[in-house]
């Protein structure tokens, strides 16, 4: 636990003392206060035809506001976790500083875990950016927190997910560029296998449907905590990080 | 302390380490030379754990680097080729890292930062970051890095590579005052270093290992019987050097004589004594006496560049008639 920690700390560190946690949330920020106003302009434009014409929908802030919002989160997280993930092995093999860590006494397990801990810390920073918007949200309005809380934690599993399937292709190059575009490629299409279910129906089909992670993130937006959804994310994260551990391991076999 | 047995390692097509053998006593500076790509980091490599060898077995204090890993790696510093830095790390902080990565109780941690600072004279940049260091202070803190955690053996590779002579100097200092406490093992391509720093050479070539012994006695054995290098000068006029050879063959106990430089009227001689011949006086004696310049005599010792040279070639021999 005390190595995990002492490797977490370090990779954190490094995340804030180099651009690239600045730019993830710089980038961030914009795009997700773009979202949020875009979609508070379109609440308030229904609310004010509404009001015209004398009759009173339901108006529901979790509903129009909070839910596709939540969806556009996950996607741009699609585009920033490549990012945030692509150094975390890539770069200690480029500059051979993975000779410290595999010569020290610890296990490569965790160096893994600690790794991708600060990996999907950097996440949750990123996330608490996004709540400086949604508090509006609870100044002017009053939604429901407990969907949202649900979606919070729906983008927190789909982040360490997709860090983990992001830190095993670390684990595989030198180079932190094509480790970043392989994970963006792969983030993608665990993104769009979705499409297939729309019109086959074969059992591929609905099985590669069924990796998809947005079928998962869905029910997560609209408030549903599922366990069927969370044991997906749960097991992508424990099959990413394995994999990561055994091409640590493997390394010192190859090179 | 360290023992190797039949070390091999294997990659695709290539044997880069050949059923190596080798032990090192506690305490002792070893160093391993041979010239790039002889296998030398590979060796380190698995002597540190970092990969597992193909056949043969290695251990350190006792402990089997394949069955158990962590025992070694809690007694080995290491300090691979390029030093394992993180360029965006202030020294003190990355120190703080490395030790916590070796297990320093973290009540001990700030006082072993200072210390191996002050003991690899780091400490005056200490608040700095790595990647404005110097090629010399990167060197230093990533010797610190490797006796952080007081390790028994220290493994170096190729430490004073790419310095300039002043830090060359620093640092086989640094290594030598390491002695004692820790089991060195030292790999270097530079011959005069293995000479000035450590007690014991393994000599390894391609893959597999020419020689062992201690540095003295490598430098006799090969050497049989001693030479003197003499420099001599006409004191007036020209002077043959065929003149001089004649002239010191005369000498008893001289075995042979070799002209090794001629410049106008001055040569460059080594002579050969028989076993257990001191030859010296006797040799400055005739000199004077024929009236020519004795500008300098001395025993020569055989560099290791020239052990080096005669024991691969001897191994090229040995092929080439295989």
């Amino acid at each position: 636990m005390k190595n995990i920690l002492a490797i977490c700390e370090k990779e954190l560190n490094s995340y804030f003392s180099s651009p690239i946690a600045y730019l993830a949330m710089a980038m961030f920020a914009i795009l997700f206060g773009f979202f949020f106003w875009n979609s508070i302009g379109y609440f308030v434009s229904i609310s004010v035809q509404s009001m015209a014409m004398g009759r009173s929908f339901p108006m529901d802030v979790n509903e129009m506001i909070i839910r596709p919002l939540l969806l556009n989160t996950s996607v741009i997280g699609l585009f920033l976790i490549p990012m945030i993930a692509m150094r975390l092995f890539a770069e200690e093999k480029r500059s051979g500083t993975i000779e410290l860590l595999l010569t020290s006494p610890i296990h490569d397990a965790e160096i893994v875990i600690g790794k991708w801990l600060a990996a999907l810390c950097l996440y949750a920073v990123l996330l608490l950016i996004s709540l400086a918007n949604i508090g509006f949200l609870f100044l002017y309005g009053k939604p429901d927190w407990q969907p949202l809380a649900a979606g919070y934690l729906g983008l927190l599993l789909q982040a360490g997910a997709l860090l983990a399937i992001g830190a095993f292709i670390s684990t595989l190059t030198k180079n932190q560029i094509i480790a970043g575009i392989t994970t963006f490629a792969v983030c993608l299409l665990l993104w769009v296998f979705e499409w297939v279910g729309g019109y086959e129906t074969a059992v591929w089909a609905k099985s590669l449907a069924y990796m998809s992670v947005v079928a998962h993130f869905e029910p997560f937006a609209k408030g549903v905590i599922d366990s069927k959804d969370a044991v997906y994310f749960l097991s992508l994260i424990f099959l990413g990080l394995f994999l990561s551990v055994r091409s640590l391991e493997s390394l010192r076999w190859r090179s | 302390m360290i023992k190797v047995e039949n070390l091999t390692k294997r990659y695709d097509n290539f044997v880069a380490v050949r059923s190596i053998d080798f032990e090192v006593e506690k305490g002792q500076i070893v160093g391993f030379l041979g010239p790039n790509g002889a296998g030398k980091t590979t060796t380190m490599r698995i002597l540190t754990c970092f990969m597992p060898p193909s056949e043969g077995t290695a251990s350190v204090a006792g402990f089997d680097v394949l069955t158990h890993p962590m025992d070694v790696k809690k007694r080995i510093g290491y300090l691979p080729e390029t030093p394992p830095l993180y360029p965006e790390m202030e020294v003190s902080e990355y120190l703080t890292f490395v030790g916590k990565l070796k297990g320093i109780p973290s009540t001990d941690l700030a006082r072993r930062v200072k210390e191996v600072e002050h003991r690899c004279a780091v400490t005056d940049v200490a608040g700095k970051l790595i990647s404005k260091l110097s090629k010399g202070y990167r060197q230093r803190v990533g010797l610190a890095q490797a006796i952080i955690h007081n390790p028994e053996v220290l493994i170096l590779d190729e430490p004073t590579s790419g310095l300039d002579p002043k830090q060359i100097h620093e640092t086989r200092e640094l290594i030598r005052s390491l002695a004692g406490e820790h089991t060195i093992i030292l790999s270097t391509h530079i011959l005069s270093e293995v000479e000035q720093t450590c007690d014991h050479v393994i000599i390894i070539s391609k893959g597999a290992m020419v020689a062992k012994d201690s540095v003295a006695n490598l430098t006799s054995r090969l050497r049989g019987q001693a030479t003197i290098a003499l420099e001599i000068e006409a004191a007036t006029g020209s002077l043959e050097s065929d003149e001089v050879i004649a002239k010191l063959s005369q000498v008893a106990g001289v075995n042979k004589v070799i002209t090794v430089a001629s410049r106008v009227g001055r040569h460059d001689f080594e002579v050969e004594a028989q076993a257990g011949h001191d030859i010296r006086a006797d040799l400055a004696r005739a000199v004077v006496s024929a009236g020519w310049n004795l500008n300098e005599l001395r025993a020569a010792a055989l560099s290791l560049e020239e052990v080096f040279l005669e024991l691969t070639a001897s191994e090229k021999a040995k092929g080439a008639s295989e």
